[in-house]
């Protein structure tokens, strides 16, 4: 029989106003196993921990009831307190009489009669609590960034600098990301390129981090400490060992008719490329569908003419296996797919752009060598019409769009309308716009700048419909502030496309057991006080992966993490949650429900002998679970029907006597 | 007719919440009529919203709407206008004797040109 001690907090008033609280200490005391009950102020103050651990040496106690606020508030604290007074930590039940309890409550009798209730349920519940200990893991002193942008490189970055080897998986070409192709970063106006590449180049100098480019991760097992990943390194059919980057192949491929991806399909590339001039590794990639040698075995002009002998077409996907003890999901956005709005004309002129092939247009290493022209005849436009909002904010029954705001684009888009005014000031330029918002340092005088001192047309209304007529965009819209239907007849139409996750994620979040949200957004552990982890553990965020942002907060966040997982690799033992499921084997019938719903993967089923009563001994499959990797749901002990699933700390049995205590 | 009780005839008859509407105008970006109309699509949505129906139902905008529904395709927050224009429409000739058009009015309109079809549409929409 347990010896059991019941602390009743008044929280000031905001227990002991509803709530009667010495009456509750008074009618516990009537209860099984209670040898002890008081109330105190505050029970979590240093004085009220005091008065726990002297009861506990007075009283003998071997359980306690902490009658308080939620157990997320204080249950760390008082595991503690009870440690301090020399009794497992488990020992340990929180009733919630605050939160459940007073501020739900506005009637003094009810509200003591609820908190005698839950009070009388914890007692029960503790009677049947045992010591537990939590396990301990080794960590695998390495980390894993998924994703090459500048997330991952500044996440890498930092993680590298404190010791720790850091491996990237980027699954293009090269390092850089989208960040590597945009023009100019507001508000600042500062090269993108110029910030980019050092990076880019700290990356490839490190010591501690290595870079496997054109690869993706296709398998992830295990847990916080010891993830095992499986990268597929993709043929680029270059030895990246001895390629020098020196473009001869590029120059001489006959092949030079493949859209060029990194300029979003406004050049030709060759089917051996290198992305761009400061790519990293500078090596160059054969692309399997447009070369000639690989298609057709009729060619062999790269591998005649590089120096270094680095070309061959023989070379073959590689999968390598690694263990890290933690990883970074960096893995970027997408613009929108314009396919659904037709509205806009996007497939139907090329002179309807988006804001990235903008960017790629004023880029001075893009397709036009900076010169912002027309992609249907490069000639100079005049009258340029840029449209927000293109597929953001839109209600979900429209079936089109995303519904969240895509945060970037009413910044970039001032950016590209005051960089078109300043560059040609025969241009005429319009921005439409919902609501700009700009919240961000030097944001908001960014955007007044762009319509005091740059004289952009900023309208507030939508674009209803761009219909091409001859050279010209017909641009239909309304001014709302003016009342006024507005037909512009433009060069160029810019769309402000919204931003989505890129498509890996899910598959990604997949293997990661990682959560998330109905846009394929990563989410977050706490949206507040957690923001850059993962619900699971070990895994953590950064970047647009987790929601849409810009540069600084992407590189705040990749910080963040960084600074998260250097604090998880500095430790040499990872201590459990020790509430985690367990099988009982006699009773488990081998069904797989459990493993079926653990989101965790941390059920496995194995083939265990078992001696009958006969002597005979029999195979039998059965469940095990992984208490490194098991976060203690419970998903598994409602789903499983034989009942030999249980979870510690939260047994069926200790469960129950909690429901029949409140039912008594 | 009560103002509130208007209000939320018009809305339930819709079948439309105008309080989706983020007031981006696409739909009266997008109107052809919108040079015809007195109140244009995204007022019918915001004057539904508040109340201020009558100035609706005494315009002639009810009937210089096409009913082409650009504005419902086009609208990103799926409010759906036309069909809000479309109630208002309704509940101004459902009011006693405020037929828009009659059988008798054919005749002086009639042109080889204009399919049957287009005159039972008028009906349909014009007539109790």
């Amino acid at each position: 029989m347990q010896r059991i001690g019941v602390f009743v907090c008044w929280c000031g008033s905001n227990i002991a106003g509803t709530v009667d609280v010495v009456a509750v200490a008074e009618a516990l005391k009537k209860e099984p196993g209670v040898v002890f009950s008081t109330d105190y102020q505050y029970m979590c103050s240093q004085a009220g921990q005091d008065l726990i651990v002297s009861s506990v040496k007075e009283h003998n106690l071997t359980g306690l009831v902490i009658c308080s606020c939620s157990p997320r508030m204080h249950e760390a604290t008082f595991r503690k307190t009870a440690q301090v007074a020399g009794l497992n930590p488990y020992m340990v039940e929180i009733a919630n009489i605050r939160e459940q309890c007073s501020w739900v409550h506005k009637d003094m009798p009810i509200g003591t009669e609820k908190a005698i209730i839950l009070g009388k349920a914890a007692v029960a519940k503790v009677n049947l609590n045992a010591p537990l200990t939590p396990g301990e893991s080794p960590v695998t002193k390495r980390a894993l960034v998924i994703g090459g942008g500048i997330a991952g490189i500044q996440t890498a970055l930092d993680i590298a600098d404190a010791g720790f080897p850091v491996d990237i998986v980027e699954k293009k070409p090269t390092i850089g990301g989208k960040m590597a192709q945009l023009d100019k970063t507001f508000p600042t106006l500062d090269c993108a390129a110029c910030i980019l590449t050092p990076k880019m180049v700290d990356v490839a100098q490190h010591e501690n981090i290595r870079i496997f480019s054109y690869s993706e991760v296709t398998d992830v097992k295990g847990f916080i400490g010891n993830f095992d990943v499986t990268i597929k390194k993709n043929a680029r059919f270059v030895n990246e060992d001895i390629c020098t980057g020196c473009g001869d192949c590029v120059t001489k491929c006959p092949q030079k008719k493949v859209p060029n991806e990194f300029n979003l399909g406004m050049d030709n590339r060759s089917a051996i490329y290198i992305p761009f001039a400061q790519a990293v590794p500078k090596v160059a990639t054969i692309d399997p569908a447009h070369c000639t040698m690989l298609k057709t075995g009729k060619c062999g002009v790269c591998s005649k003419v590089c120096k270094a002998n680095a070309i061959d077409y023989t070379q073959k996907d590689e999968f390598i296996t690694e263990r890290y003890g933690a990883i970074v999901v960096a893995t970027g956005f997408d613009p929108i797919s314009m396919d659904k709005f037709d509205e806009f004309a996007y497939n139907q002129s090329k002179d309807v752009i988006t804001s990235l092939e903008f960017e790629r247009l004023t880029n001075a290493a893009g397709p036009t060598a900076g010169k912002l022209l027309r992609p249907s005849d490069g000639e100079h436009p005049h009258k340029i019409v840029f449209v927000q909002c293109v597929g953001s904010r839109c209600d979900s029954c429209a079936e089109k769009g995303k519904e969240y705001c895509s945060k970037i684009c009413c910044m970039y888009t001032a950016k590209h309308a005051m960089l078109t005014r300043d560059k040609y000031p025969d241009t005429e330029v319009y921005v439409f716009y919902i609501d700009v918002r700009t919240p961000g340092k030097n944001f908001d005088e960014f955007y007044r700048r762009a319509v005091e001192e740059y004289d952009v047309h900023y309208i507030k209304g939508m674009v209803g419909k761009i219909t091409p007529e001859g050279k010209k965009l017909m641009v239909r819209a309304s001014d709302l502030l003016d009342g006024k239907q507005l037909n512009i007849d433009a060069d160029l139409v810019v769309l402000a496309t919204a931003i989505e996750p890129d498509k890996s994620a899910r598959s990604l979040a997949t293997m990661l057991t990682a959560s998330m949200d109905t846009n394929d957004f990563f989410t977050e552990a706490h949206p507040k006080l957690r923001p850059v982890e993962s619900p699971t553990a070990g895994v953590f965020l950064s970047g647009t992966c987790q929601g849409p942002k810009d540069i600084p907060e992407t590189v705040s966040q990749a910080g963040a993490a960084a600074s998260k997982v250097i604090g998880l690799l500095a430790k040499d033992k990872l201590k459990g949650n020790p509430c985690v499921a367990s099988s009982d084997e006699l009773m488990c019938n081998g069904c797989s429900s459990c493993e079926k719903v653990c989101p965790y993967g941390a059920i496995t089923y194995e083939n265990k002998e078992f001696r009958m009563p006969d002597r005979t001994t029999r195979v039998r499959r059965v469940a095990s679970v992984n208490p490194a990797v098991c976060q203690g749901c419970g998903c598994c002990t409602v789903t499983c029907p034989s009942g030999a699933m249980d979870l510690r700390g939260f047994m069926n049995e200790q469960i129950m006597a909690e429901v029949d205590a409140i039912c008594k | 007719m009560n103002k509130k009780y208007l209000r939320e005839d018009i809305i339930r008859m819709s079948g439309v919440n105008p309080k989706k509407c983020m007031r981006c105008g696409k739909c009266s970006g997008t109107c052809p009529a919108y040079d015809e109309m007195e109140y244009h699509p995204h007022q019918f949505v915001s004057m539904v919203e508040s109340g201020d129906i009558e100035p609706l139902l005494e315009s002639d905008s009810l009937y210089r709407c096409l009913t082409c529904f650009a504005c419902v395709e086009r609208c990103p927050r799926g409010v759906e206008p036309a069909k809000l224009i479309e109630a208002v429409r309704l509940t101004a000739i459902r009011r006693q004797g405020a037929n828009r058009l009659t059988p008798n009015d054919i005749p002086a309109m009639l042109d080889d040109e204009i399919p049957q079809q287009a005159l039972v549409s008028a009906f349909r929409k014009y007539t109790k």
